[in-house]
């Protein structure tokens, strides 16, 4: 197989939302031929520029992906499939791509904060985004806003996402804004809220920078910050 | 057979335990016996005098004979009834196989009203603001004619969660009369959909017509009898346990004329039957059993669907009252009757007494619809558009009927649990655990896409307001613009030179 075919294969499994060989795709059928990471792997092996990787076998069928979505043909399993083939072989190709001197599109801390267990939307924020290209950190569900902190701290990332499910936890976001702000790098990083009991109207009123709806709206609003 | 609709195979929930089942066969049998039955049509008193019923004319010259059954003599005809047998269609895969001992459940339309209830969207401006506009539902009824039949056929051979179609409209053109009523009725259906067809007779000297415009359909004598695209409905009893003249001689000509039958009752609690629950299903099963011990009789082996349809009667009015427990109780247990003799069972759900669709609607008819399904019923009729009792058919609700009885049948489809998918779903969670978000949303494609999983409500509003009703009758619209699946012109001309009394205007549909 020459070298574009293999990035050909890669842009196809993505839009069928293939990880793995043994992965079934949008349509039936594939179950067995190589998925998204066996065909970066051997795109490495015979040494395609990484960067060529990303841009025509990775953002492109990413963009027909959300079209399909916007026009009804894929559901959320669909998008998510995809999302994760583009996380996985982010996986792979990170080293190549520091190596070449390819930057992400910055890293993204996120997590749930304390006293919530709920994490289906932030696990579904971090998959999409991961598949959009950013460098995602996911700290995991119930995070003391103290441990929060001390990463902003370390990692200095340009974004941090936080989600809650519960009323009475949305008001931990307010601590760490205060907390943000008490340790210097609240203009370090953007804030990113989200969650279901969560608004644009609660997003002004702790200082957040933007909320966002769905994770839709979140990369949405991490290319109007970063444009 | 290669082809047929799936319908749903249930699990069927049994109200009445072994005994209760005995316990009540045995009190019909007793009421086949002592009063047994007010006969009104003398060939079928001798039919069953000649397989050694007692009979005897019931003195005063009214051409009234009693019959006293004895029990052997039911059970032995009724023996002899198909437990199998398919029900034709235009398009093979559209035949449906009934089975009674195994609950494969199919839905249809039903009854013959007389109002189709047309759905219009009235703007409505709010009094406080003078700006907030609402589309507010408003209903108006026509009489039932040849054109809306034909319109409500090709409405039905879209919903896809309707199995058969018993015509819903009763026509009443200036032109119909009693003599071309059922040629008319049944080429308005034939023409439009491609499904099982089946009604009732108005006349019996129209059943030969009727007969040879389906064969011209299906290519002659045999292959109808192999392939019955059409079917017949006798209520041969009138309750309480009276064989009615006429119906008997259309139960003749039926079951001799080689064609599928349902032997209906449909007594009323409370005035033609007792209301109590034992009472009203031991002389409805009673009268069912007689109508198909006659059938037997004229010709053993006839195909013939157990008909039952019980009903309550308000206490306020003496009306039907359909959407209650009492009629489900009913018909739960005649199901279980019918399956008890062996014979499929035509039963009934999804009428209610609401007057427009809305929540009364869709409380009623969901209450039987779901009930009825569980009872694994082979055939349940009335399930499609029907409102203010068996009075109205309105097509918007057919439409919401659809949707309800589509989610029915999903939630009682057979469960997909093997030690091959165990096997499988073990897998998946180990795999998901094994990632950072153990998300299994991507797993779910593979069901997703195999149509396992159903889709949200079709006519759900994402805002504050409710739209079902607009959406639902912009669905129809849809359908309204799609064409019919209209006969070969050839067959429609063979049909209009051999077949007297068709309407012309009917030939392009109208």
């Amino acid at each position: 197989m020459s070298k574009k075919e293999v990035i050909e294969k890669i842009a196809f499994n993505v839009i069928q939302g293939r990880v793995e060989s043994e992965d079934e795709g949008f349509d039936e059928g594939f179950q067995g031929q190589p998925g998204v990471v066996e065909l970066v792997e051997e795109a490495l092996k015979e040494e395609t520029d990484p960067r060529t990787i990303v841009i025509d076998g990775l953002t492109k069928p990413m963009e027909i992906v959300g079209e399909k979505f916007e026009r009804e043909e894929y559901l959320i399993p669909d998008m998510l499939a995809s999302a994760e083939c583009v996380g996985a072989a982010m996986d792979l190709l990170s080293p190549h791509l520091i190596k070449s001197g390819v930057e992400s599109k910055g890293k993204f801390v996120i997590c749930t904060v304390a006293g919530d267990l709920h994490d289906i939307g932030k696990n579904i924020v971090a998959i999409m985004l991961k598949g959009a290209g950013y460098e995602v950190l996911d700290l995991g569900a119930d995070v003391p806003t103290a441990r929060i902190i001390e990463t902003v701290k370390k990692e200095r990332p340009p974004f941090l996402g936080l989600s809650a499910l519960l009323t009475t936890t949305m008001r931990i976001m307010g601590d760490i804004m205060e907390g943000l702000e008490r340790e210097g790098l609240r203009n370090t990083v953007k804030v990113l809220i989200g969650g279901a009991p969560t608004s644009q109207g609660f997003a002004r009123q702790i200082g957040a920078d933007a909320h966002c709806k769905d994770a839709f709206e979140a990369i949405h609003t991490l290319k109007a910050m970063t444009a | 057979m290669e082809a047929f609709r799936q319908g749903v195979v249930v699990r069927p929930y049994e109200r009445l335990n072994a005994d209760q089942l005995t316990w009540l066969d045995k009190a019909s049998m007793a009421i086949l016996e002592d009063p047994g039955i007010w006969c009104y049509n003398e060939r079928a008193a001798m039919l069953f005098k000649s397989h050694g019923a007692r009979v005897w004319e019931e003195p005063g010259g009214h051409g009234c004979w009693r019959i006293s059954c004895p029990a052997g003599l039911i059970r032995e005809a009724v023996g002899q009834a198909p437990s199998r047998f398919v029900l034709g269609a235009r398009r093979p895969e559209n035949r449906l196989l009934l089975d009674a001992e195994i609950p494969r459940v199919y839905f249809g339309s039903g009854s013959e009203a007389n109002v189709w209830l047309e759905t219009h969207l009235d703007k409505y401006i709010r009094a406080e603001d003078g700006t907030t506009e609402r589309l507010i539902p408003h209903y108006t009824e026509r009489r039932g004619n040849t054109a809306l039949l034909s319109r409500a056929a090709k409405l039905c051979e879209f919903l896809e969660h309707l199995d058969f179609f018993i015509r819903p409209l009763n026509i009443q053109d200036p032109e119909i009369t009693p003599d071309n009523h059922d040629v008319n009725k049944f080429f308005a259906s034939l023409n439009n959909i491609t499904k099982h067809v089946q009604a009732g007779l108005t006349t019996l000297e129209a059943l030969p017509h009727v007969i040879r415009m389906a064969e011209l359909i299906v290519g002659g004598r045999e292959a109808l009898i192999q392939n019955p695209i059409v079917s017949f409905i006798a209520c041969v009893f009138k309750s309480p346990m009276q064989i009615v003249e006429d119906t008997a001689d259309k139960v003749f000509a039926v079951v001799e004329a080689g064609l599928p039958l349902v032997i209906s009752s449909s007594p009323q609690g409370g005035s033609s039957a007792p209301i109590q629950e034992a009472g009203m299903v031991a002389q409805i099963h009673a009268e069912i059993l007689a109508g198909i011990a006659m059938t037997q009789m004229i010709k053993p082996g006839a195909p013939v669907l157990y008909g039952s349809v019980p009903v309550r009667a308000r206490l306020d009015d003496l009306h039907d009252l359909y959407g209650c427990p009492e009629f489900n109780q009913y018909n739960i247990d005649c199901v279980q009757l019918a399956r008890f003799y062996k014979i499929p069972c035509y039963s009934t759900a999804g009428v209610g007494d609401a007057k427009v669709p809305g929540i009364q609607a869709t409380f009623e008819k969901l209450l039987t619809h779901l009930f009825m399904a569980m009872s694994g019923a082979q055939y349940i009729h009335y399930a499609f558009g029907l409102l203010d009792r068996t009075n109205t058919f309105c097509p918007v609700q057919a439409i919401l009927d659809n949707e309800q009885i589509g989610k029915v049948k999903h939630t009682l489809r057979e469960p997909k649990v093997t030690p091959d998918t165990l096997e499988d779903m073990v897998g998946m969670v180990r795999k998901v655990m094994a990632t950072p978000h153990r998300l299994f949303a991507r797993h779910a494609r593979k069901a997703m896409h195999a149509g396992d999983i159903s889709s949200p409500f079709r006519f759900e509003s994402k805002a504050m307001e409710d739209k079902v009703i607009a959406h639902a009758l912009s669905h129809f619209d849809e359908i309204e613009n799609k064409p019919a699946p209209r006969l070969d012109p050839s067959v429609v001309d063979a049909i209009y030179e051999s077949v007297p009394g068709l309407l012309p205007g009917l030939r392009q549909g109208r």
